[in-house]
């Protein structure tokens, strides 16, 4: 890969962030938490019909998981309800236990981009949306949003954007990886042309129900296969993007890629480079080797941490990615939680530590 | 990238003499060509249905695009690698290679009928037989068979094993399920009961999208996209424990590239760590697996080979054992003869060239010692 410009540099002044997690699951004490924010319409629709997503089980997915809620077990809050329901707890636990300056919300439930009756997609959008600010972001001013954007529905998905904009409590647009196609593709791009006209960017975390076998070699057994194949479909998305020719037409958008791990990134480089080389007059609006855009346009969050063997071989991993790319996360409440204090086993510089831990996050938000 | 600029002519950085090449691809016969190979029904009713006539090339690698056809190979047919002749002039005598496994990839892999794939599966070994490892003693063969009826495909191995020219299985990396399901152990067992390892080569069926996120537009996003597709399949062999079952399976990955293997290794054994509770009878991490049983061909080498990421990688991956000599003939992975990246360095590279094939292929390493007792 070569040394291509970075759109963003470290800044100097940071001193207001010192710890900044970009992956916190918000959650409801009782998914009724939802009807303040949906019309009776869609209330009765849900107590009639509930959800209605592209897979077998409609309640619940069908790998399940290793624990209750996917939660560690001392995350549930002692006044009740599941973990990340409770604000107070979050507020004791979280934030105040491990000095976290700022907290990106990354909510999961009820999946709106992945319904498949467009109309309840959207409500549900917006009523997330609607949640966030009245449940965290109103009481709790270390919490940012994530703007819950409907991906199969672009047109939708713009409004909400336009009409979330403005409220600079939501940091981002979070979309789900699986999805109908892939996220190039061009029917998506009226979304990224909101995201970049407001200068917001794109956060895919790990799900998403597009209706396609969780791998390429079809549907896993188990939930470590089905874990793994997470990562993959990031894997898929950045080609995607890339190949499609989304960063030739907006070069100032910024994606994250959360809870996808990042060890994997420098050798997907690689391949998609030693590829387009081989192919490129197949995709000739793809002006540069896919690693460069890799490297300008998409940033990853660092959990769950990678744990080579030995810890050392880690270095030559962040030296390829840059240090630059990598934003801290926790995933609290969820199991595999990473503690700051003990996520990174090799030794980082002090600025490494500084932009890893908020520096990175601080420029791709655009805090400063 | 340097590796592309060097010149044509130049002397390789690593010499191939000697090697054993693990992936050669003769160019996929036309189906008319497989017809002296097929039993009278199909012969006839092929004919009648003009099936002859069709061309059985797969999506997954369409064979005259610029990856699978190195421009210098390149015949007027718009192929590489359809004769004999272009074979040995391009593949064998300049690379000095003592033996190599002809991969033949075709369609027959992939026909929903299982009768008809089997069929013509059988044909194409046989055409295999006859028109090139007959002819060249240079060459061995890779049985195909399509892995979707695992009775039809047990048959089709039975039916080859005596012809000690084929030495091994070869199975296409994206089928119907993932490999370590129950439906395909059938495979495995007559593969370990014959000492035939299995290998996966890139490409597959197309029959659900590549990916978890759809259809990819391009050719090149979905060669990409294999490289995730032999992840899973690794991960449904140990998961399913299939390697448990059947301990003395050996696989081999062919085209596959490898430098996705470290940080693969880490994340598959730290979730395994986290999980292991819902396979209790994979009692080691996947990594530990993985190097016992699996092998992977050496080309594409995926690494920009002006730095240093090769080198770290192999010490990643921690396993000198694990890497094939390929060239992957013809396709465009690299210029000239550098089928041998200078990384390497000379004694893993005669390891990657002799000692890992001989240790892999039970067939090749018989013939070898044939040929010292003489």
């Amino acid at each position: 890969m070569s040394e291509a410009q970075t759109l963003e540099r470290p800044v100097e002044a940071k001193a207001k962030y010192n710890l900044i997690d970009c992956d916190i699951h918000p959650s409801m004490k009782t998914p009724a938490e939802i009807h303040p924010y949906l019309s009776q319409r869609w209330r009765d629709h849900l107590a009639t019909y509930g959800g209605h997503t592209r897979q077998g089980l409609s309640e619940t997915l069908s790998h399940p998981r290793m624990v209750p809620e996917v939660s560690r077990v001392d995350s549930w809050p002692p006044a009740g309800g599941p973990p990340g329901s409770d604000l107070p707890f979050l507020r004791e636990q979280h934030l105040d236990g491990l000095g976290i300056d700022l907290g990106v919300l990354v909510p999961l439930r009820f999946n709106a981009s992945g319904q498949r009756h467009p109309d309840l997609a959207v409500a549900l959008a917006v009523a997330i949306n609607d949640w966030q600010i009245g449940k965290f972001l109103e009481p709790e001013p270390r919490l940012r949003g994530s703007i819950i954007a409907t991906q199969e529905d672009p047109a939708s998905a713009v409004a909400e954007i336009n009409r979330r904009a403005s409220d600079k409590r939501f940091l981002q647009i979070l979309l789900p990886p699986r999805s109908i196609e892939p996220l190039g593709k061009r029917r998506h791009w009226p979304i990224f042309e909101a995201a970049v006209s407001h200068n917001l960017p794109i956060s895919m975390h790990v799900g998403g129900v597009g209706g396609h076998q969780a791998t390429g070699a079809g549907w896993p057994s188990y939930y470590i296969e089905e874990h793994h194949s997470q990562v993959q479909t990031m894997e898929a998305v950045i080609a995607s993007l890339i190949f499609e020719g989304v960063f030739e037409q907006f070069p100032q958008l910024k994606l994250s890629f959360v809870e996808g791990g990042f060890s994997w990134v420098p050798a997907y480089g690689w391949r998609m480079d030693k590829a387009w080389a081989a192919m490129r007059d197949e995709v000739p609006h793809v002006k540069r080797p896919p690693s460069e855009y890799l490297r300008e346009n998409i940033w990853f969050t660092t959990q769950p941490m990678e744990e080579p063997n030995p810890a050392k071989n880690l270095t030559d991993t962040l030296r390829w990615i840059g240090t630059d790319r990598l934003m801290f996360s926790t995933d609290y409440p969820h199991w595999d939680f990473d503690d700051p204090r003990y996520a990174f086993k090799v030794p980082l510089t002090a600025d490494e530590k500084a932009a890893i831990f908020a520096g990175n996050a601080v420029n791709f938000y655009g805090l400063n | 990238m340097n590796e592309m600029i060097r010149s044509l002519d130049s002397k390789p950085a690593l010499s191939t003499v000697g090697a054993i090449d693990c992936d050669l691809h003769p160019a996929s016969p036309a189906t008319a060509a497989l017809m002296p190979y097929l039993d009278e029904y199909w012969r006839e009713t092929f004919i009648m249905r003009g099936v002859d006539r069709m061309s059985l090339a797969m999506t997954a690698s369409p064979p005259r695009s610029p990856i699978n056809v190195r421009s210098d190979w390149k015949a007027k047919s718009g192929f590489a690698g359809d004769t004999l002749e272009a074979v040995r002039a391009q593949a064998l005598d300049p690379f000095g290679t003592r033996l190599a496994i002809c991969n033949v990839l075709n369609g027959a892999m992939i026909m929903h009928s299982d009768d008809m794939a089997a069929a013509l599966c059988g044909a194409v070994n046989e055409w295999l037989a006859r028109e090139w490892l007959d002819k060249e003693p240079r060459l061995r063969g890779s049985i195909i068979v399509s892995a979707q009826n695992a009775d039809l495909a047990v048959a089709e191995i039975e039916k080859r094993v005596a012809d000690n020219r084929f030495v091994q299985i070869l199975i296409l990396a994206q089928n119907d399920e993932p490999l370590g399901r129950r439906r395909y152990w059938p495979i495995y067992e007559a593969a370990a009961r014959n000492r035939l390892p299995v290998c996966i080569h890139a490409g597959g069926s197309n029959r659900h999208a590549p990916t978890a996120t759809g259809w990819p537009s391009f050719f090149v996003e979905a060669y990409v996209a294999q490289g995730s597709i032999f992840e899973s399949q690794l991960l449904s062999l140990v998961a399913e424990g299939v390697f448990h079952k059947v301990p003395d399976l050996k696989v081999v990955c062919a085209e596959s590239g490898f430098t996705w293997l470290p940080s693969f290794f880490w994340r598959a054994d730290k979730t395994w760590r986290g999980v292991r509770a819902e396979t209790p009878w994979v009692t080691e991490q996947p990594s530990d697996i993985v190097k016992r049983h699996v092998r992977f061909t050496l080309q594409p080498v995926e690494a920009p080979l002006e730095t240093d990421a090769l080198t770290r990688t192999l010490e990643h991956v921690d396993c000198d054992d694990i890497l094939l000599f390929s060239t992957d003939y013809p396709h465009a992975q690299f210029e000239g003869l550098n089928a041998l990246p200078a990384a390497l360095g000379e004694t893993l590279a005669r390891k990657i060239m002799i000692g890992n094939p001989l240790a892999t292929y039970p067939r090749i390493a018989a013939d070898f010692a044939k040929e010292v007792a003489k």
